[in-house]
C-alpha cells in the first residue's frame, strides 16, 4: 500500500501570487479548469496502490473541507486534509502528522509539494525508489540552466548508483544544473531522520542556537532533513525529463495552464464557437458561436463570452462576463469581473526562454531595480469592472475595483 | 449673381503650396499633400472650390517641387469647375512672399486685387466677404484674421476697430490681442513693388511695412479654422469641418445604423455589421469596414480595410492599408500607403511609412520605418 502527502502551506505563504490568491487559496485556483493541487491528486488516484492521499497545510478547515468533499466523490481514494496549528515550515508540518502518514502502514509516500506543476511520472520514481534497497527518500530530479539552477535545490549524484552526494537548498554559487523537482518517494524509515532532525532542532531552539525558529516544532524538509540525508546513500535521486514548474508568481499560472490542457486533451470540452486548440471552456460557461477562442485559454463555471469576443493565453475565472469585440490576451480575469465592449486587457507572458534548452521560468519580482513594474500577465481581481474601449496593459487590479480609463503597467489598489 | 459678383469674375488667386509637406508625413511619402483629401476631397480642393464660389477664375500654384501626377490629376479636377490652373515653379523656395515676385506677370496682367492663401488651411473660407470688405476700406491689401485660445504661442495682429492694422507682435508675453493671421489674403497688384524676387516672408518681411503705412486691413474670420499640415491638427480640423457641415450642409453627412455623431461615409464603401462608426469619422472610397469595428475621431482613406473587431480613435489610414481584426489603433497613429497592421496588435501613435507590414505591437508613440 502506498500514500501520498501534499504539502500546501498557508495564507501566509504564497504572496507572489497575488492578487489572484486573495480570492482563492492558491492551492485551490483553477489551473486548465481543475483546482491546482487536484492535478496531483489525479496523478496519485491514477496509481491503484495509492489507498489515501493527506494534504497538509495551515489553511483552515472550512476553507479546504469543501474541495476536500468534492475531490472525495471524483476520486475513489480517501483524501483527508490535515490542518497545522501553526505553520511549521515544509518538515515540521509532515512530522507533526507522521502518525496520521504512518496509519495503515504504507510500504512508502509520495511527497508532493502543492506549488509545482508537472506531468508526475509518480509510476516511474516508484519503480525507482523500490530498487534502491538502501534509498530513504528518493527525489523526482530535473536539468536546469547552470544560470538558473542556484534558485533550486541542488544536487550532486554518484553516477552509477544515483545516489545523492552533496544537497544545497537555493546555493549562492553554482553546485549542479540537477534540481530538486519538490516531488518525492519517501520510506517510513524517514521518519527516524526526523527525529533526529527534530531533535537537533529542539535543542538549537532552547539552548538559544535556534533563534531564527519561530517555534520549536519548525522544521524545513530541504535544509533540515535532506541534506542531511545526502552522502548517507539513503539519498537518491532520479531524473527526469518530462515537464514540470514550479508555480510561484501568478504569471505561472498562464504558462502551468498551457501544459495542463495539453496534458488533459481528453477531457477538453468542444464549445460552439472558434476554437484554437487547446482550450477548457466549463459546460455552464455560455460563449458567443463568434467569438474565437484559444490557443491555452480557461474559461470557468457560469462566464459568459460575447458575440466577437476573442481570447487567447489566458484564465477567465467563474461568473465573469466579457462583452462584444474585446480582446483578452496574457490575463487572468477574476471572478465576477467584467470587461466592456471593444476593450482591450493584455499582458507579457513569462515563459520561460524557449532558445535555451531546460530554461524555466524566471519568478521575477513584481518590480525592477529602477522601482518600475516588470512586465508580466494582466490580472483582473474578482469583481473588477473594466470600462468599455479601454485598454489594461500589463497592469495588476485588485479585486472589486471598477475602473474609469486606460492603465499601463500600473498596480491599481 | 448680382452684379458685384460680376466683378469679382475677374479675381486671381495665388496658393502658397510650397516644398514636400514633410508635417504630414507618413501620407506626403505617398502623394503630394495638396492631394492628402481630408473629409474625402483633396485638401487643395477645398480651398479651389471655394474660390470658384467667389468668381475666381484663374489659380495659380505657386510649388518648390515638380509633381507631374499631381499637376495632371489638379488639372483634370480643376477643369470640372471652369477655372484655369497654373503652376509657377520656384527653383529655390522663395518663403511665403517670393512667389508673387515669381508669378509676377501673371498676378498684374489686371489692376483688380488677388487672393493669396496658405494651402494648409480649412475652414469656412470668406472670400467673397473678404472681395467686398476690401473694396469698402480701399487699401492696398487685408488680410484674415482668427481668434485662438493661446494667442502667446503665436504671431498677433493688433488692428483698430474699423479693422487698421496697427502692428504685429510675436508671441506676446503679455495679453495684447487673440487674433492672429490666418493665412488668406486679398492684395492689389501694386503690393508687388514691395516684394523682390528672392526668399522673402510676407508676414515679417512685407506686412508690417504695409500697416505702418497704413494699407493694411484685418477681417475677422466666423468659424472655425484650422492649419492642417500635420496629422494631429488634420484630425482637430477635421472634427471641426464635420461639425460645421452639421450645421451648414448636414445633408452630406451620413446618417444609418451603427453611425454616431458626425459622420461622412462614401457611397462606395461598405460598412460591415455590428459597427460603430463616430463621432468624427470620414471614411473614403472603396473602403471595407468589417463587421464589429469601431471607428472614432479618424480619416480612413481610399480603398483601405478595417478588419473585424477593430477599435480607431484618433487615426488616419492610408490609402489601401489593412487594419487587423482585433487591433487597437489610437494616438495619432497615421498608416501610410499600403500598410498591413496583422490582426490583435496594439499601435499607440504609431507613424508608419508606406508598404511596411506590422506584425509588432507599438505601445509607445513611434516612428516605424
Amino acid at each position: 500500500m502506498l500514500k501520498a502527502v501534499i504539502l500546501i502551506g498557508g495564507p501566509q505563504k504564497g504572496t507572489r501570487f497575488r492578487p489572484l490568491s486573495l480570492d482563492t487559496p492558491k492551492p485551490l485556483f483553477p489551473i486548465a479548469g481543475l483546482p491546482l493541487i487536484q492535478h496531483h491528486i489525479a496523478a496519485c488516484a491514477k496509481l491503484t496502490d495509492c489507498k489515501e492521499i493527506l494534504i497538509i497545510g495551515s489553511y483552515t478547515t472550512v476553507t479546504m473541507t469543501p474541495f476536500v468533499s468534492e475531490m472525495q466523490k471524483e476520486y475513489h481514494v480517501i483524501i483527508r486534509y490535515l490542518q497545522e496549528f501553526t505553520p511549521l515550515g515544509t518538515g515540521g508540518g509532515l512530522y507533526h502528522f507522521r502518525d496520521q502518514i504512518r496509519a495503515g502502514n504504507p510500504t512508502a509516500f509520495f511527497l508532493l509539494n502543492g506549488d509545482v506543476c508537472a506531468d508526475f511520472p509518480l509510476k516511474e520514481l516508484w519503480a525507482f525508489h523500490e530498487e534502491k534497497s538502501t534509498a530513504i527518500v528518493t527525489i523526482m530530479g530535473t536539468e536546469a540552466t547552470r544560470q538558473q539552477s542556484v534558485h533550486y535545490g541542488c544536487m550532486v549524484r554518484e553516477p552509477n548508483t544515483k545516489a545523492v552526494t552533496h544537497y544545497v537548498e537555493k546555493p549562492s554559487s553554482y553546485i549542479s544544473t540537477l534540481i530538486n523537482c519538490g516531488v518525492y518517494v519517501c520510506s517510513l524509515q524517514v521518519f527516524h531522520t526526523m527525529a533526529d532532525a527534530f531533535q537537533r532542532k529542539q535543542d538549537g531552539f532552547y539552548n538559544g542556537n535556534g533563534q531564527g525558529s519561530a517555534h520549536p516544532g519548525y522544521m524545513s524538509w530541504e535544509q533540515d532533513v535532506l541534506a542531511l540525508l545526502a552522502g548517507t546513500n539513503k539519498l537518491y535521486a532520479i531524473q527526469v525529463t518530462n515537464w514540470w514548474s514550479q508555480v510561484k508568481t501568478a504569471g505561472s499560472a498562464i504558462y502551468a495552464n498551457r501544459h495542463y490542457l495539453e496534458l488533459h486533451r481528453d477531457r477538453l470540452s468542444h464549445a460552439p464557437c472558434n476554437i484554437l486548440p487547446d482550450v477548457f471552456v466549463h459546460p455552464t460557461a455560455v460563449v458567443d458561436s463568434t467569438a474565437v477562442i484559444g490557443p491555452n485559454v480557461s474559461i470557468g463555471a457560469g462566464v459568459t463570452v460575447k458575440a466577437g469576443v476573442r481570447i487567447k493565453e489566458s484564465i477567465i475565472l467563474n461568473n465573469a462576463t466579457i462583452h462584444e469585440h474585446t480582446l483578452i490576451m496574457y490575463s487572468v480575469v477574476g471572478q465576477e469581473a467584467s470587461v466592456g465592449e471593444w476593450s482591450r486587457v493584455e499582458g507579457t507572458p513569462s515563459d520561460p526562454d524557449p532558445n535555451k534548452p531546460f530554461a524555466k521560468m524566471d519568478n521575477t519580482p513584481l518590480f525592477n531595480n529602477e522601482g518600475r513594474l516588470n512586465p508580466s500577465i494582466s490580472i483582473l481581481g474578482a469583481g473588477v469592472v473594466v470600462p468599455a474601449e479601454t485598454i489594461l496593459l500589463n497592469s495588476i487590479v485588485l479585486p472589486h475595483k471598477h475602473l474609469t480609463r486606460s492603465f499601463k503597467h500600473e498596480i491599481i489598489l | 449673381m448680382n452684379s458685384s459678383d460680376k466683378k469679382l469674375g475677374e479675381i486671381r488667386a495665388l496658393i502658397l503650396v510650397g516644398g514636400y509637406g514633410t508635417r504630414l508625413r507618413p501620407l506626403t511619402l505617398s502623394r503630394p499633400k495638396p492631394l492628402v483629401e481630408f473629409a474625402n476631397k483633396p485638401i487643395l480642393m477645398h480651398q479651389i472650390e471655394a474660390l470658384v464660389d467667389a468668381g475666381v477664375t484663374q489659380v495659380i500654384l505657386a510649388v518648390s517641387y515638380r509633381a507631374e501626377d499631381m499637376e495632371k490629376e489638379l488639372t483634370e479636377q480643376v477643369s470640372k469647375l471652369g477655372v484655369s490652373l497654373t503652376f509657377s515653379h520656384e527653383t529655390e523656395p522663395l518663403g511665403t512672399a517670393g512667389p508673387l515676385a515669381l508669378a509676377r506677370d501673371l498676378l498684374s496682367a489686371s489692376p483688380e486685387p488677388f487672393f493669396v492663401l496658405n494651402s494648409d488651411v480649412i475652414c469656412e473660407f470668406p472670400f467673397k466677404e473678404l472681395a467686398k470688405f476690401h473694396r469698402s476700406h480701399g487699401k492696398e491689401g487685408t488680410i484674415v484674421v482668427t481668434k485662438v485660445k493661446e494667442p502667446s504661442k503665436y504671431g498677433v495682429v493688433v488692428y483698430k476697430d474699423d479693422g487698421e492694422i496697427e502692428n504685429f507682435v510675436e508671441k506676446p508675453q503679455e495679453f495684447i490681442s487673440n487674433k492672429i493671421n490666418a493665412g488668406m489674403y486679398i492684395l492689389n497688384p501694386s503690393i508687388l513693388d514691395r516684394i523682390e524676387l528672392c526668399p522673402t516672408s510676407i508676414e515679417k518681411e512685407v506686412f508690417p511695412f504695409m500697416a505702418k503705412d497704413g494699407q493694411l486691413y484685418a477681417m475677422e474670420l466666423e468659424g472655425f479654422w484650422m492649419d492642417v499640415g500635420q496629422p494631429k491638427d488634420f484630425l482637430t480640423g477635421m472634427c471641426l469641418y464635420l461639425t460645421s457641415l452639421r450645421q451648414k450642409n448636414s445633408n452630406m453627412l451620413h446618417e444609418g445604423d451603427g453611425v454616431v455623431g458626425n459622420v461622412i461615409i462614401d457611397p462606395t464603401a461598405t460598412i460591415g455589421k455590428g459597427c460603430r462608426i463616430g463621432p468624427n469619422v470620414t471614411i473614403g472610397p472603396n473602403v471595407v469596414i468589417e463587421d464589429g469595428a469601431c471607428i472614432k475621431r479618424s480619416t480612413i482613406l481610399r480603398g483601405a480595410c478595417v478588419r473585424q473587431h477593430a477599435w480607431l480613435d484618433g487615426c488616419i489610414v492610408g490609402w489601401k492599408s489593412v487594419v487587423g481584426r482585433w487591433v487597437r489603433m489610437e494616438n495619432t497613429t497615421v498608416l501610410g500607403e499600403d500598410v498591413i497592421v496583422k490582426d490583435e496588435l496594439y499601435i499607440n501613435g504609431g507613424q508608419v511609412l508606406p508598404h511596411k507590414s506590422i506584425a509588432l505591437s507599438v505601445p509607445e508613440p513611434q516612428i516605424i520605418m
